[in-house]
């Protein structure tokens, strides 16, 4: 059975600036396309840092190189922004707020 | 020309920095002194040029645009007006008039990131204060799942950490600062002390610093913390002179949304049985406390409110817009100053493509692409005056630095409103 990773999305520095430049341009798509994972998770998947794996949520899924990043175990970080929307989902449970920190993610390598 | 302008407010994020100076040569920005690299890029990276609204990818005059951007809202059974946060308080003012007179559903940013918050401040109110406080006497920091490093890049320098105050002449030196959090941040690395928690952890973790601070040991434990740590940090709390909690989406995005930041009001509450102590949300848009401030004055409630019974009505998870677009109840929406194409959970945005859409803001913020009508807008705080609420909800009133050759948001919600009326 494939271990779960629980995503947190945020803010970057490189995202707020890519915003400026616009939504669709190289400098945005760059900062917000790719995902943190710890160096322990990253051998224990069995890739190297800068290869693409594949997020599934129960929402959706996204395909995203990987960046080596100080974070605790199961965790997963992606900018906020479009590629990690695809893993949200809508549900808000009566709160108007989605689970922008804390879905539950399957990570392949690709 | 050039010309040096100083003292200019960054309207970027809820920090309102009023310090910035601004160098234009012929009416275009060519420096800037002070901001932070967000606050520059605004400044710089902003076209002001003129440019005509687009009605179905085709440019048109403005008053067809109007006309085009009313036919869709009158049309609509189920209207949204949604974003406001990057646009001035009287912008924001005729947005809840339209609403009102649509029979709309209005919601801000704050549906997004700070509702849990307004419904936590509805439940058991906030003990709060100014930054100006904060930066003159505050010897206790505590960031709560928040970044400013990052995301408020002066917030230490200019209101917290970093600054040297009445009471805090040596400023950093002053201070302790502990940042609670699940990963390491830019923040945790500058911290004092840094508690590392788990995630969906902090609801627990509050409710044992409150028992802690009564005298009461938890006969728990939770995951990823020891007691002893929590007893230091409840000692911390107890004994400083004055304490600020400054807390972000970690608490609002999380499993318990508003019950993680009612736990936290309250215990910053109890804490003023001991000294002097304040919470206050790091709001990010530089105007999204003043669309709460906003609705609040006008509907009696900050977001997620829905004019459609004639009456103002709140509903978190009914009128909030993710759930009305991923429910598909929403069949025309008005986007001002803000982008839910990017922000949005993909099966809430997906539904904006399928319904008419009209999309207001300054060129530069870049437009939901499917949009059937674009109004290219001034940018407040650079071409166009008027009033934004810093996040202690300190309203300041914005400078235009650059000629307009765009109209307002006010000014086009204005015409929006007269054209409705006659349809």
């Amino acid at each position: 059975m494939k271990k779960f990773f629980t995503l947190i999305t945020g803010r970057t520095k490189k995202q707020a600036h890519g915003l400026h430049k616009g939504i669709g341009s190289p400098d945005y798509i760059a900062a917000t396309s790719y995902v943190e994972i710890c160096p322990d998770d990253i051998a224990s998947l069995g890739i190297i840092e800068g290869q693409k794996v594949k997020l599934l949520s129960e929402a959706g899924s996204v395909e995203l190189a990987v960046h080596s990043a100080d974070i605790p175990i199961g965790l997963l970080f992606i900018p906020m922004g479009p590629a990690a929307n695809q893993l949200v989902g809508p549900e808000t449970f009566g709160t108007g707020m989605p689970s922008f920190k804390g879905m539950q993610i399957k990570v392949s390598p690709l | 020309m050039s010309r040096i302008i100083e003292d200019v407010i960054c309207k970027f994020c809820g920090c309102l920095c009023d310090d910035i100076a601004v160098e234009t040569e012929d009416d275009h920005i060519v420096k800037i002194k002070r901001a932070c690299p967000n606050g520059r890029s605004m400044f710089l990276d902003y076209d002001s040029s003129f440019s005509k609204p687009l009605v179905n990818g085709r440019e048109v005059e403005w008053d067809e645009a109007i006309t085009a951007a009313a036919d869709i809202l009158d049309k609509a059974d189920s209207p949204l007006i949604y974003g406001l946060s990057s646009t001035s308080s009287e912008s924001q003012r005729k947005a809840v008039e339209l609403a009102d007179h649509l029979g709309a559903v209005i919601d801000s940013t704050s549906s997004v990131c700070h509702f849990p918050t307004s419904q936590a401040l509805q439940a058991v109110g906030e003990a709060t204060c100014t930054l100006g406080e904060v930066k003159n006497r505050a010897d206790l920091l505590i960031y709560w799942g928040c970044n400013p490093l990052v995301s408020h890049i002066r917030h230490f320098s200019r209101y917290s950490a970093n600054a040297k105050g009445m009471l805090l002449p040596n400023g950093r030196k002053d201070r302790t600062v502990v940042v609670v959090d699940v990963r390491p941040t830019a923040t945790s690395k500058v911290a004092d002390i840094f508690l590392q928690i788990k995630p969906e952890t902090d609801y627990e973790i509050l409710s044992s610093l409150r028992a802690l601070v009564h005298g009461k040991k938890p006969e728990y434990c939770i995951d990823g913390v020891n007691i002893e740590q929590l007893e230091q940090l409840a000692a911390m709390l107890k004994n400083c002179r004055y304490g600020v909690i400054f807390f972000g989406m970690g608490l609002t995005m999380s499993t318990g949304r508003s019950y993680n930041v009612t736990e936290l009001f309250t215990l910053v509450a109890e804490l003023n049985k001991f000294n002097r102590f304040s919470a206050m949300p790091m709001r990010g848009h530089g105007n999204v406390a003043g669309a709460d401030q906003v609705l609040t004055w006008l509907s009696g409630y900050p977001t997620a409110v829905s004019f459609a019974c004639g009456i103002p009505q709140i509903g978190p998870g009914e009128f909030t817009s993710v759930d009305m677009l991923a429910g598909k109840e929403i069949d025309a929406a008005f986007i001002i100053a803000s982008n839910p194409a990017v922000h949005f959970p993909h099966a809430a945005a997906s539904h904006l493509k399928k319904i008419p859409t009209i999309h207001m803001a300054p060129v530069s913020n870049g437009f939901t692409g499917d949009a059937d009508v674009i109004l290219p807008t001034a940018c407040y705080g650079i071409d166009a005056p008027g009033t934004s609420y810093r996040m202690d909800n300190v309203p300041l009133r914005l400078r235009s630095v650059l000629k307009k050759k765009r109209p307002t948001d006010e000014e086009v919600l204005i015409q929006i409103i007269k054209a409705v009326k006659k349809c």
